[in-house]
């Protein structure tokens, strides 16, 4: 399977790229934040938090940088990513573990939706090119350059602040205990609406034009006109043959832009303050709180790398071609 | 030219304008604050005034300058990196195209908005000409992607053959021969890195990252926010900077659409 193997190559590089760029960052700029925060703190710090600090952060000047580089390893393999600032004394790992459900729920299923949703419209819109559907194309251009926290900001201030319909901030209701009961479980999904509309609304317009285009190109292939010649129904020769091959770049399209729509949906759980990793990365701003900031990044990249590798095997499923090379 | 390309081109005028001479029609200094606390649009402030009396349509018109300016900047610096990348790459072939495209799809994966504001956070002056710097480091991966497709495809074809045959140096057939043809490809890749380094930049600026001494349209959401605009129902405050920001992203996009249809004739719109 050499298509898996360069993928798997690819990972490994980008991760290794990604930790490496963690490692490298508080020691190539100037400053020393992370000192000046550990002098604050003082003697609240116990030994093995300060250790682990100064390992992350590359405090200890005594060490070779190559020396540095391997104990950093040694600590993000143990899963120790420092104490946070913000939340002190909890370690950043625990903070990162509480917020990642949140995200990957909210920002994993709209991220899906908006998906699903936008190559759908860009299947119809390319099949049926010069009918009313090519009208949508400067609208949902517009809603996409609607920058996503300022959607959310406009949705707040309408459906929670003009017409109170849905809450305007949080996971779920002040007072519940998180417990799998009907009413926490509603509570969630109350919450969820507008962030989620927000995502959706934002990010499905690039689908439906990506998806448009290489329609419109298809469709013009010898294939689809074999297809129709064979007398196939549309929907058959529509889906089947000039759908299934232009949704290939889309898919790797959307494995590429996954880390640039994670981003955006970090701020619209800022916006919301919502209980996931962009809401925390944003409280870590604040408190100029490095050693959060740099795990939500690994973790987030992370997330993204995973969700490339479930795109690679739809890739796979989809493209034959893929899966005789080897 | 269409009306859509049209269009774009036209708003693109107005805020290139405004970004210029902004500064001078301002009514009043974007940071003087004055009596008239928190009041809705009105004739002597268009756009009403913030918590603290500033007037809010001032600091929309001498915002716009440091969005452009990034948005020029990033443009041009990103789309040299990924001319230098991607054509380099989609040209040679081999080993060195197998390197170059894996360094771009790595820089496309990582996400870029957490790097960035680490990097950011952790400069000590955090000046807009660093920040487009900054930005334009993240920008460059997907013009790189492009323009290599682009350029393997035209590697082959009977012209570039033909130069080579005649002995011409391989950077002059790709200066010469090669990048003529990549016109409309670096074109709206330069368009499209100009609409993530603007976007970019104004959220750097909301979640407060960048220096807010100067004023951006980022600046204005920050402060509405952290002032609590939505709250206080002052919706003046932050909707016009919002709608600017996407009626220029917008422009831009409308022109990109004008570069592809050039480009492709199959997108342009037909009467069915």
């Amino acid at each position: 399977m050499t298509f898996l193997l360069r993928r798997a190559v690819f990972y490994l590089v980008t991760l290794w790229a990604a930790i490496t760029a963690n490692f490298l960052l508080p020691r190539l700029l100037p400053g020393d934040p992370v000192q000046a925060m550990i002098t604050k703190l003082g003697g609240r710090l116990n030994s093995d938090a300060m250790a682990s600090l100064y390992i992350l952060f590359g405090l200890d000047d005594n060490k070779s940088i190559w020396q540095q580089y391997v104990d950093y390893w040694g600590s993000l393999l143990q899963g120790d990513l420092g104490l946070s600032f913000t939340f002190f004394p909890t370690p950043v790992a625990d903070v990162l573990s509480q917020s990642l459900p949140w995200t990957l729920g909210l920002v994993g299923v709209t991220t899906v939706i908006a998906f699903v949703l936008g190559t759908l419209l860009g299947v119809y819109a390319g099949w049926k090119r010069g009918s009313w559907m090519d009208n949508l194309i400067p609208m949902t251009t517009f809603l996409s350059s609607i920058p996503y926290f300022w959607l959310g900001l406009i949705a707040i201030s309408l459906f929670s602040v003009t017409w109170p319909l849905f809450p305007a901030s949080g996971g779920y209701a002040p007072g519940l205990v998180p417990e799998f009961s009907g009413e926490f479980i509603g509570s969630v999904l109350e919450h969820a609406v507008l962030p989620g509309i927000t995502i959706v609304i934002s990010s499905v317009a690039g689908w439906i034009l990506g998806m448009r285009n290489m329609m419109v190109t298809v469709t013009a292939e010898d294939y689809v006109l074999v297809a129709r010649a064979k007398g196939l129904t549309q929907k058959r020769i529509m889906f089947a043959y000039a759908a299934r091959n232009a949704v290939l770049p889309s898919i790797s399209g959307f494995a590429l832009s996954l880390g640039f729509i994670v981003g955006g949906a970090l701020l619209v759980e800022m916006v919301f303050s919502y209980p996931g990793l962009g809401y925390v990365l944003f409280q870590g701003i604040g408190a100029k709180d490095y050693p959060l900031m740099q795990g939500v990044f690994l973790v987030i990249t992370l997330a993204v790398l995973v969700a490339n590798l479930l795109a690679d095997i739809g890739y796979l499923l989809l493209d034959p071609r893929t899966r005789r090379e080897g | 030219m269409n009306f859509k390309t049209k269009l774009g081109l036209g708003i693109l005028a107005f805020f290139t304008l405004i970004a210029v001479i902004g500064s001078w029609i301002a009514p009043y200094d974007p940071s003087a604050m004055s009596d008239d606390l928190l009041s809705p649009p009105s004739g002597s402030h268009w756009f009403g005034t913030t918590m603290t009396g500033q007037d809010i349509f001032s600091q929309v018109l001498v915002g716009t300058r440091g969005v452009m300016v990034v948005g020029l900047v990033c443009g041009v610096l990103a789309t040299l990196l990924s001319i230098l990348v991607g054509v380099t790459s989609g040209f040679l072939g081999g080993a060195a195209d197998e390197a170059l495209s894996m360094l771009a799809n790595v820089f496309l994966v990582i996400p870029a908005l957490p790097l960035i504001i680490i990097v950011a956070s952790m400069l000590p002056s955090a000046d807009t000409v660093l920040i487009a710097a900054v930005i334009s480091l993240t920008a460059w991966a997907w013009g790189a992607r492009v323009l290599r497709a682009q350029t393997m495809s035209l590697r082959r074809r009977d012209f570039v053959e033909a130069a080579r045959a005649s002995g011409e140096s391989t950077w002059r057939i790709i200066v010469f021969e090669v990048l003529p043809n990549l016109m409309a490809v670096i074109a709206s890749g330069f368009v499209g890195t100009v609409i993530f380094a603007v976007m970019l930049q104004i959220t750097l600026s909301f979640v407060g990252v960048i220096s807010l001494s100067t004023w951006n349209w980022g600046t204005i959401l920050f402060w509405a926010q952290s002032n609590q605009a939505l709250g206080l129902g002052a919706w003046w405050w932050f909707v016009p900077a919002g709608l600017c920001i996407a009626l220029l992203g917008t422009a831009l996009a409308l022109i990109n659409f004008g570069i592809d249809e050039y480009a492709n004739p199959r997108l342009r719109k037909v009467r069915a």
